[in-house]
């Protein structure tokens, strides 16, 4: 299931503002890769770009490769919808639909992609909601609404949401900066045990949490404001917060950003 | 300290205040001074006397507010006094002409009023009924609702997801200009165009389109405005997913805000429904039962009420009748309303658990 994605020559743009510029680099399958970085270096633009959702902000395009196996995501006629079936994405505040019950929220994937026998899609509600850590809190309740959910329960709701489509990446964009630290604790070891079927990046501003749940860790940055952010380095997270290669990345690691 | 400074402030953080009752004891008082005096001055109108009330209310409040609780809180009792008394203003004129029209319109509604026409009445005479305007009417609107809801709500979704650049400008301005457009205006609209240029006669559907040129705008802002109280996240979570942008707006979009658009299609509908102008240069009116809207003049309410007025001839019977289907007509609004508001907290968001 989980591909390999490799970037090369990457800069997105918002209209003319170049928000990143020039990023390259190479996601490994099964593994979780952390961005960390200051607000506005581009971290969650260049998320964006990894399912092509940066495109749906109005004036939002990019230039450059992203190839996901050995397909370009960028390449011409590539559907942006089926893009997104195999890379899925997970945001900072939890979004459940409003008006969907808890069962509906997870089958919405893949019943608005079309029709699936209720059986099958009981099946996979089951395993999607197993998968998320949610099933025994939520098993009783499949019919309620999900915002009756806490905010924890929604941020793994929305989880089992994007896994029930099975893509082949999970995209977080700083997943539990809105959660209290036991369901950021819950959502950590689902991010641990996802590893295993899925190729998981994942921006933060934790820098703990990127040293405790990730593999390997890239570090963005900006020179100015209005200047577009840019990738400084990316290597083992263990290397990356004991000896890093850059003075920079050291910096912002201990906190002597700025 | 304080004391010693302030017997009236036992605390710093404690002041004197004025029992519950005072508003009322200060409205009671000057109620009774606007009526004193104008008794005294032979002033007779009423109008008189309740300004002068309001007027002292409101200076009454802030009087005994800044002696006994300070200037701060007389000025909060001053502007609470002026929310009350405007609203009472607004309240008076509408509360008298539901009492003026239930009181005059329910002499004659009766089954019988409502399930029969004006075919063998003449306006002079007593009986007769508005089974024929209240067909009408709802024909009338019931097409119009039909063609506009649909383009309205379609232009409204083109406005909020698609629509950039100069033609989502051109539209939202010709949008506004539609808003402003007097009733007569669209009446004259189709007049020329449908039944002098095209020679079509009077039927109910040339008062549709009027109606849906009336209809249409209002249907597209509140539609619009509802679509744009979609939160972005909710578009992003199902793009996110995979699914595509129309199925998005179908199955998330729409849904999420289908409350907010039933109340605008309803109010909208509430206000074509009393609607005189276009349908009285279009529809004709008629005393007998039609209930073919494309075909020969039609009756509706506001014209029946209209006619019965201007054709009685000082008849007390036709002046019952007008009142009675004014009654009806109000009626009608109320309920629509009322389902509205029904229908948007039925389809709201659910957050219970």
């Amino acid at each position: 299931m989980a591909k390999r994605i490799d970037i090369s020559g990457l800069s997105a743009y918002y209209s003319s503002f170049r928000a990143i510029e020039d990023i390259s680099m190479a996601i490994e399958p099964r593994s979780v890769t952390a961005f960390i970085g200051p607000s506005g270096c581009g971290k969650s633009t260049f998320l964006r770009t990894l399912n092509r959702m940066h495109e749906v902000t109005p004036g939002g395009r990019v230039e450059g490769k992203v190839m996901l196996g050995d397909e370009n995501l960028y390449g011409a006629g590539v559907d942006p919808v089926a893009v997104r079936r195999e890379v899925g994405m997970v945001f900072q505040r939890p979004n459940p639909f409003p008006t969907m019950s808890v069962y509906d929220n997870v089958a919405a994937g893949l019943r608005l992609n079309g029709s699936h026998k209720k059986s099958e899609l009981d099946g996979i509600v089951e395993k999607s909601l197993k998968g998320a850590n949610l099933w025994n809190e939520v098993k009783d309740r499949l019919n309620k609404p999900g915002s009756g959910l806490s905010g924890g329960q929604q941020q793994r709701l929305c989880i089992a949401r994007a896994i029930a489509v099975e893509p082949n990446v999970l995209l977080m964009d700083e997943p539990c900066s809105a959660l209290d630290p036991i369901s950021t604790l819950a959502i950590e070891d689902l991010i641990g045990e996802l590893k295993e079927r899925f190729t998981i990046v994942i921006v933060t501003h934790n820098m703990q949490q990127a040293a405790r749940v990730s593999d390997r860790t890239a570090f963005f940055n900006l020179s100015a404001v209005g200047q577009p952010g840019k990738l400084i380095e990316i290597d083992d997270t263990e290397r990356i917060f004991s000896n890093p290669s850059v003075q920079a990345t050291e910096d912002y690691i201990s906190g002597r950003f700025g | 300290m304080s004391q010693s400074v302030n017997v009236k402030r036992p605390g710093d953080l404690q002041g004197a205040t004025l029992p519950k009752w005072t508003p009322w004891a200060i409205a009671a008082g000057s109620i009774a001074l606007g009526v004193g005096i104008s008794a005294a001055a032979g002033l007779d109108s009423s109008v008189q006397w309740g300004l002068m009330a309001a007027i002292f209310f409101v200076l009454g409040s802030y009087g005994v507010a800044a002696r006994v609780e300070g200037r701060r809180q007389a000025k909060d009792r001053v502007a609470t006094s002026l929310v009350w008394v405007a609203f009472l203003l607004a309240v008076v004129p509408l509360v008298s002409l539901m009492w003026e029209t239930v009181e005059r319109g329910v002499k004659v509604l009766d089954g019988y009023f409502l399930s029969h026409s004006m075919g063998l009445v003449t306006d002079t005479e007593p009986g007769g009924g508005i089974y024929h305007a209240i067909l009408g009417t709802l024909e009338q609107v019931g097409i119009a609702t039909v063609i506009s809801v649909p383009i309205g709500i379609l232009t409204a979704v083109y406005l909020v997801e698609y629509g950039r650049g100069r033609l989502a400008q051109a539209v939202t301005f010709f949008v506004d200009v539609m808003t402003g457009i007097p009733s007569i205006v669209a009446g004259l609209f189709v007049l020329s165009f449908w039944i002098l240029i095209l020679d079509m006669g009077p039927s109910g559907f040339a008062g549709s389109m009027a109606l849906t040129i009336l209809m249409l705008p209002v249907v597209v802002r509140s539609t619009e405005e509802m679509l744009k109280l979609v939160p972005n996240e909710l578009r992003e979570a199902s793009l996110a997913l995979g699914v595509p942008k129309w199925r998005t707006i179908m199955k998330v979009v729409l849904p999420t805000s289908l409350g907010g658009i039933t109340t605008g299609v309803m109010l909208s509908i509430a206000r074509i429904t009393g609607e005189t102008a276009p349908v009285l240069l279009l529809v004709w009116g008629s005393s007998f039962i039609n209930t073919d809207p494309f075909d020969g003049p039609q009756a509706s309410l506001p014209m029946y009420i209209y006619l019965q007025y201007a054709n009685s001839g000082g008849s007390g019977a036709a002046y019952d009748r007008a009142w009675a289907a004014a009654l009806t007509l109000i009626a009608f609004v109320m309920i629509l309303n009322l389902a509205a508001r029904g229908v948007a907290r039925w389809k709201a968001p659910k957050t219970g658990r």
